[in-house]
């Protein structure tokens, strides 16, 4: 944890991926409270403010309802981080013990897991999510469904090439030899060898989950209004290209910056961690 | 030749095998919905009775695997069934839209080989320069936002501010052009029309490109960790030793034995392709299958959302077999193997 730590403060990317998510994160907890019109979060309607331009009073500028931008963005954060602590807390337990399985046990328990796995990959993750959502609800539950669905397969790989590879390792060896029971052996002995790898993988994943959620709702599968969130937003403001550009770009802008900070923490983490991969 | 043909033949079946639970995953997700697909079907204003029909001709009333039997026995003809949304054969549907989309994929995979292999095989000829920082930054940055984000970025500078590109369409509107294989490409050519083949090419690289973004940091990125991988090894000290020229070792000793693990994933990354097609045909109104397959989940049509999956997962796995199929023919590995049996 301490080396993590040093490791992150020490690397000017990584110091401006830890500025980028701590930015998100704040305005996300703090938004009822830094928001400039914490109301505008609903549906609120204000015509005679309606699709202007960025001024003091509105900073990244007011949608075709009048409400604040940067307010709606922060509300928006809100979401997406939910959505991404739901969807990994769920998705990287099921895929890590499918290929701990898989890459353990070998043999019918192995082909079947990683067929299974592989269906999952062969469909386009946009797709499935999106079939998925289309046949439920679109709601932010089912949303976290779909995400969820299409996430846990690629933990499952990562962990299934790491036993792979581990299980002929001499402390796996060591531990068979003395009579540790599998379950010991896969969940105390090769996991805590396969977490840099997982930890990695989840901080860049984050940023993927918010990037994947974003593009659901732009398509009009997400979350449903008046929720604010930021794909919906992109969507709603394309209509008004290019003179209101704001309605677009700004939000646009706002996933770039929250995917790009976790995307520079990752990539750092990446690099020290597992300097093979 | 014999082992490019049999790797070939055992990716063949694993790629049947993988469909076939395709198959099983789509038509579970489509029969476990809430709802009667037939009153779904005919809407709240249908009788009991013409429920009842419907619920016979589309088998729901026989078992799950009776269902799943059809099903099946229909795909292999090549009948999805006819969609609620359009009133046709989703066959024909994904037939006049799925061409564009993958013309569309196409060039993207293109810019993503052509422009993201290059960028990736500087940074690690370069590595730890200000090059290779420069491009892990626009690469991390590419991958960082999604494909519609880069689309409504590119149109603005592009195609509104600096009108260097069309804003929407896939062909100039006074161009008309009989549908042969409805790739605007080919089909422009068959008609002999070189105005038309340009106007196309014009009308698909910008989206073609915000398709290819994040695509292409991805290849960089892959290619420069496989490189200088391949830069620790000791034929690499020694080919330097020999005097060789730093450009020559890049280009001959250390880049050509990386592009066999960067071409595998890249193989993935058209599934990402595919699905984010959808993104950008909505930002540059591009008529391909992204439309058609958000309207027909909106409109809950079964037929057509289990048909349109199943199709864009065969498209993934065929290229997938292309892309192992090039593999094996660069992989001197294997090229050198059939040579001594």
């Amino acid at each position: 944890m301490k080396r993590a730590a040093t490791i992150l403060l020490g690397n000017p990317l990584s110091c401006l991926g830890l500025i980028l998510v701590g930015f998100v994160v704040l305005t996300a907890l703090l938004a009822d409270f830094i928001a400039p019109y914490p109301e505008h979060a609903g549906a609120v309607v204000d015509f005679l403010n309606a699709n202007k331009p960025p001024s003091s009073d509105y900073w990244l500028g007011t949608d075709v309802v009048g409400r604040d931008q940067l307010s709606r963005i922060f509300f928006a954060y809100r979401i997406s981080l939910i959505l991404g602590v739901v969807v990994l807390t769920i998705s990287v337990p099921i895929g890590v013990t499918v290929g701990l399985l898989a890459g353990y046990l070998s043999g019918w328990t192995e082909y079947l897991l990683m067929r299974i796995t592989d269906v999952f990959l062969s469909i386009p993750p946009l797709v499935l999510a999106l079939a998925i959502m289309g046949l439920l609800e679109p709601t932010l539950i089912n949303g976290m469904i779909a995400v969820t669905a299409m996430w846990w397969p690629w933990y499952a790989r990562l962990v299934y090439n790491i036993t792979r590879a581990e299980k002929v390792e001499g402390y796996v060896l060591a531990a068979e030899v003395i009579g540790a029971g599998k379950v010991h052996i896969m969940f105390r002995e090769i996991l805590p060898n396969s977490l840099p790898a997982i930890i990695t993988k989840m901080t860049l994943d984050f940023g993927f989950v918010i990037l994947i959620a974003s593009s659901l709702s732009f398509l009009g599968l997400g979350v449903q209004a008046p929720t604010p969130d930021l794909g919906s937003m992109v969507s709603d403001g394309t209509r008004y290209l290019p003179d209101s550009w704001w309605l677009t770009v700004f939000p646009g802008l706002a996933i770039l910056i929250a995917v790009f900070g976790f995307n520079l923490i990752g990539d750092v983490l990446r690099e020290v961690l597992e300097p093979d991969l | 030749m014999k082992s490019i043909v049999s790797a070939v033949a055992k990716r063949l079946a694993t790629t049947a095998i993988v469909l076939f639970g395709v198959s099983i995953l789509i038509f579970l997700i489509a029969r476990i919905i809430p709802g009667d697909p037939a009153r779904i079907a005919l809407g709240p204003r249908a009788t009991v009775e013409q429920v009842e029909r419907m619920r016979e001709t589309l088998h729901l009333n026989d078992s799950i695997f009776v269902q799943y039997g059809y099903f099946v026995g229909d795909f292999l003809r090549g009948d999805l069934g006819i969609s609620l949304y359009t009133n046709r054969p989703v066959m024909t549907d994904i037939a006049q839209f799925l061409p564009a989309t993958l013309e569309l994929v196409l060039l993207a995979g293109f810019f993503m080989v052509s422009i993201g292999l290059p960028l990736g095989a500087i940074a690690a000829r370069y590595r730890g320069g200000w090059a290779d920082h420069t491009i892990r930054i626009i690469t991390l940055l590419t991958v960082s936002a999604p494909a519609f984000v880069w689309a409504v970025i590119l149109v603005l500078l592009f195609s509104y501010y600096t009108p260097l590109f069309p804003i929407a369409g896939r062909i100039h509107e006074t161009i008309s052009i009989a549908p042969v294989t409805r790739f605007m490409l080919i089909d422009t050519l068959i008609a002999g029309r070189l105005d038309g083949f340009l106007s196309a090419l014009h009308h698909l690289i910008l989206p073609a490109f915000a398709l290819s973004l994040s695509g292409i940091g991805q290849a960089a990125r892959l290619t420069r960790s496989n490189m200088v991988e391949v830069y620790t090894q000791p034929y690499i000290e020694m080919a330097q030793s020999y005097g060789f020229s730093e450009r020559r070792i890049a280009s001959k000793f250390a880049f050509k034995p990386s592009l066999i693990p960067s071409l595998t994933i890249i193989g993935l990354d058209f599934a990402a392709l595919l699905g984010n097609a959808f993104l950008v045909e909505n930002i540059f109104a591009w008529p391909g299958i992204s439309r058609y397959g958000v309207g027909v989940i909106l409109q809950k049509d079964l037929n057509a959302i289990v048909g349109t999956v199943m199709i864009i997962s065969a498209t993934f796995l065929i290229a997938n077999i292309v892309v192992d199929l090039l593999v094996a023919v660069i992989n001197p590995r294997i090229r050198y193997a059939e040579q001594s049996d």
